[in-house]
């Protein structure tokens, strides 16, 4: 089943996704752009903390964790 | 328009003594690249013990700057600090770009990491667009071969158009190349960088502007681009780094002059070149080369292993190191006092009046002596280990599980790291501060790190566990001081997310900033690197603070024991004044008056403690625990004393080098108030409600 425009922080854990769009502002969005998470990135999610947030997604190779609050603000389809 | 190629960069240079490029008699060299790439070890490796760090001038940013030679012609060597780009105008990014934007560096070095090279390649491409004298380092092959990433470097030196040189830095491997690189582009060797291409939209405006901008910095394009993209920060450093005319207005006018380009296009593009360039240049020959990684960290990060493995680790190395320290450390001090003894026999003595005697033997080198016996072994077990558990990667994972905690109390999940720094020493942990971008949740890290003990307050808390706890408990002694220790840092941890959370409630009150934390591969540890390194680096650089203060420390501590009024020593005087305040804290006066005499530093508390106690005028050696407890009790110590002793070195004011640290990172003196004011009224309110609630319940049962 595919999922279009859902926030990352809700894409199911081992799943795929690839960003749509970023809704984050300013230097977090910046932060995000560096890490180069450009529209039609792929990202999965690949760890969850002990409280569930925050989670380590890997995106272009390299395992970043994400709180839950910026993961939100990505928006994936679910491949 | 007064400006010129020449003029700039002068400030740059001008701060760091570099000439400019006319005399030069050395090459600079600047060395970028990722966090996380090795780039430190580059360094060390090319420039070896030949380097000092130091900050960026104004700013709070570290740098190191080395010096090697290589086939008769000299390099100085700038290590930028780590970026992911040159484009988030975060402080580090802004440093790295003026430095080899306007120091005109002979070449800039980009240190990347071959394990993931795609991400590394953003960074490689925007410092391909500033300069030609570039020079690739694709750092940590060997982990690449490990996992069975192929990177064709031949291939990626086509597609850059600059040299790309393969190194495994740890090892010693790939250098020599590199330095031959380095020295072909510093001498002037061809190269046809690769330009990222743009969509029409933008290059039409580039191409509009860049003409009107030639002669400003070698690159107008580049910075037609920045200004396109609305940078206002790279306009500041124009002004601050071009000497000649104010080019303020002038930019202002070019930068509108263009229809404006969004940021996200321009780094839309540059990742589409870099992914362009990845695909053709590495290979994966095991798509699942991070399996082993990903079993590990869902063990390390899990719900149910996560916090145990993190304390257990922990307590492991609290035992290690009051295991490991108790036999060299009765070694030195039987060697230490033995000097003692050697120097009060000198012949010299005799001729000199006896209080010269006292200051300078049994006032300062007593004292040092003391902290050098107590301090040198735990100190030389605890930061090598620590430094393991950074190298293996498993740092980024505590702050990982702790992030949940950090978050509901509105500060940054990055201060579990500066927390672990506070281990070894809380005016590093007050340093290693500076990777939290926020002010506001970098202030309330700094605030609270004094709440994690440092190595100068764990022998108290270890003696304290070890004389009270351990010699009731027979031989099961050593493992239930461990678990005292233990709870005590245990206890530090949960006043640092209260504390944290009334700061952010209170005087720093905010929202959570973002928090994006790179989680590395696991690396296998150089384990001679590691010793040697923590050796010089943390263990020695910790004890000559230590031994610095101790020994004036020790000669006033000894006046003070020494000097009488009314036949009491100004030393008795103070606890006197200080024992109501002591017995509420379940304390007494004199172990108050070592606290505060311990200010400089807080290895000397306990000594000065039981001098008071010996009144014979100078720290004693106290052969055995056993005898160090019979003292105390002597001198009317309950469990309840030495619980309270143990608390208040947990929480009490900064040492001295901590507080001037903390003032010369806020550059605030208000700030330095209140870290010195937040953990001693926790302190007293702690000691006083503990020894409140004992008394009560001793009345009642």
């Amino acid at each position: 089943m595919k999922r279009q425009g859902m926030p990352l922080s809700q894409l199911p854990f081992g799943m795929r996704g690839v960003v749509r769009e970023l809704r984050a502002e300013t230097s977090s969005r910046r932060r995000l752009l560096d890490l180069g998470l450009v529209a039609g990135t792929p990202v999965e999610t690949v760890l969850r903390s002990p409280a569930g947030n925050p989670m380590a997604y890997e995106i272009r190779g390299a395992l970043i964790a994400l709180r839950n609050a910026e993961a939100g603000q990505i928006i994936v389809d679910m491949m | 328009m007064g400006l010129t190629t020449q003029s700039t960069g002068a400030q740059v240079r001008k701060d760091f003594s570099i000439p400019g490029p006319g005399d030069r008699t050395e090459k600079v060299i600047a060395l970028a690249g990722n966090p996380n790439t090795g780039k430190s070890t580059v360094f060390n490796s090319l420039t070896g013990m030949n380097q000092h760090t130091g900050n960026w001038p104004g700013k709070t940013v570290t740098n190191a700057l080395g010096r090697y030679q290589y086939d008769n012609e000299k390099y100085l060597l700038m290590d930028l600090p780590g970026t992911y780009s040159l484009l988030s105008s975060s402080v580090e990014e802004e440093v790295a770009r003026d430095f080899i934007c306007f120091g005109q560096p002979d070449v800039s070095v980009v240190v990347t990491d071959a394990t993931s090279l795609e991400r590394n390649l953003n960074l490689v491409l925007q410092i391909l667009e500033i300069t030609d004298r570039v020079v690739v380092c694709v750092n940590l092959m060997d982990e690449a071969q490990r996992k069975r990433i192929r990177v064709d470097l031949e291939q990626l030196e086509q597609e850059l158009g600059v040299p790309v040189v393969g190194t495994n830095a740890r090892k010693g491997e790939g250098l020599d190349a590199l330095k031959t690189a380095i020295a072909q582009m510093a001498a002037g060797a061809k190269s046809q960088p690769r330009q990222v291409g743009y969509p029409q939209e933008i290059e039409t405006v580039v191409a509009s502007l860049s003409p009107r901008l030639t002669g400003l910095i070698p690159n107008s394009r580049w910075l037609a681009l920045r200004l396109a993209s609305g940078e206002e920060s790279i306009i500041v450093s124009l002004e601050k780094y071009l000497q000649g005319d104010n080019p303020r207005d002038f930019l202002h006018t070019v930068s509108q002059e263009g229809d404006e380009i969004s940021m996200d296009l321009i780094v839309t593009s540059i990742v589409g070149e870099a992914e362009n360039i990845y695909k053709k240049t590495v290979h994966l020959e095991n798509e699942k080369h991070n399996a082993v990684d990903r079993k590990i960290d869902s063990v390390l990060t899990s719900k149910v292993f996560g916090f145990p493995i993190m304390i257990a680790m922990l307590g492991l190395i609290f035992w290690l190191t009051i295991q490991g320290a108790n036999y060299p450390s009765q070694l030195l001090a039987k060697l230490l006092f033995g000097i003692e003894d050697w120097l009060s026999g000198l012949a010299l003595w005799e001729s000199l009046p006896p209080w010269i005697y006292g200051i300078l033997v049994t006032g300062m080198y007593r004292t040092l002596a003391w902290v050098v016996s107590v301090m040198l072994p735990p100190m030389a077990i605890f930061f090598p280990l620590f430094t393991l558990l950074e190298d293996l990667g498993y740092l980024p994972r505590v702050a990982f599980n702790l992030d949940h905690r950090f978050n509901k109390a509105c500060a940054h999940g990055k201060q579990a790291l500066t927390m672990c720094m506070g281990f070894g020493c809380n005016a590093a942990g007050v340093i290693a501060c500076r990777i939290i971008d926020s002010p506001r949740e970098r202030l309330i890290a700094t605030i609270t790190n004094n709440f994690v003990p440092c190595n100068g307050r764990f022998p108290i808390i270890i003696v304290m566990a070890t004389a009270f706890l351990a010699i009731r408990a027979g031989s099961l002694g050593k493992g239930i001081a461990v678990l005292a220790v233990l709870a005590v840092v245990i206890i530090g941890i949960i006043i640092t997310l209260w504390v944290s959370k009334l700061l952010s409630r209170t005087i720093l009150r905010g929202l959570p900033s973002s928090f994006i934390l790179e989680m590395p591969p696991y690396r296998k540890p150089q384990v001679g690197k590691i010793l040697v390194r923590s050796l010089f680096d943390r263990t020695l650089f910790v004890l000559g603070r230590a031994v610095a203060v101790a020994a004036p420390a020790g000669a006033l501590v000894w006046l003070m024991a020494n000097i009488t009024i009314a036949d009491v020593s100004l030393l008795a005087h103070g606890a006197r004044l200080l024992a109501p305040l002591g017995w509420l804290m379940g304390l007494d006066g004199v172990i108050l008056v070592g606290f505060l005499l311990g200010l400089p530093a807080n290895e000397i508390v306990l000594p000065i403690i039981i001098m008071s106690y010996l009144a014979s005028g100078s720290i004693q050696e106290m052969e055995s625990l056993a005898s160090l407890q019979q003292l105390l009790v002597a001198n009317g110590w309950t469990w309840l004393t030495a619980v309270n002793v143990m608390l208040l070195s947990l929480l009490h004011f900064p040492c001295a080098t901590t507080l001037w640290t903390i003032r010369k990172e806020t550059q605030s003196w208000k700030w330095t108030v209140i870290s010195f004011l937040v953990p001693t009224i926790v302190g007293i309110i702690a000691c006083v409600s503990v020894a409140a609630v004992v008394r009560l319940l001793g009345m009642l049962f």
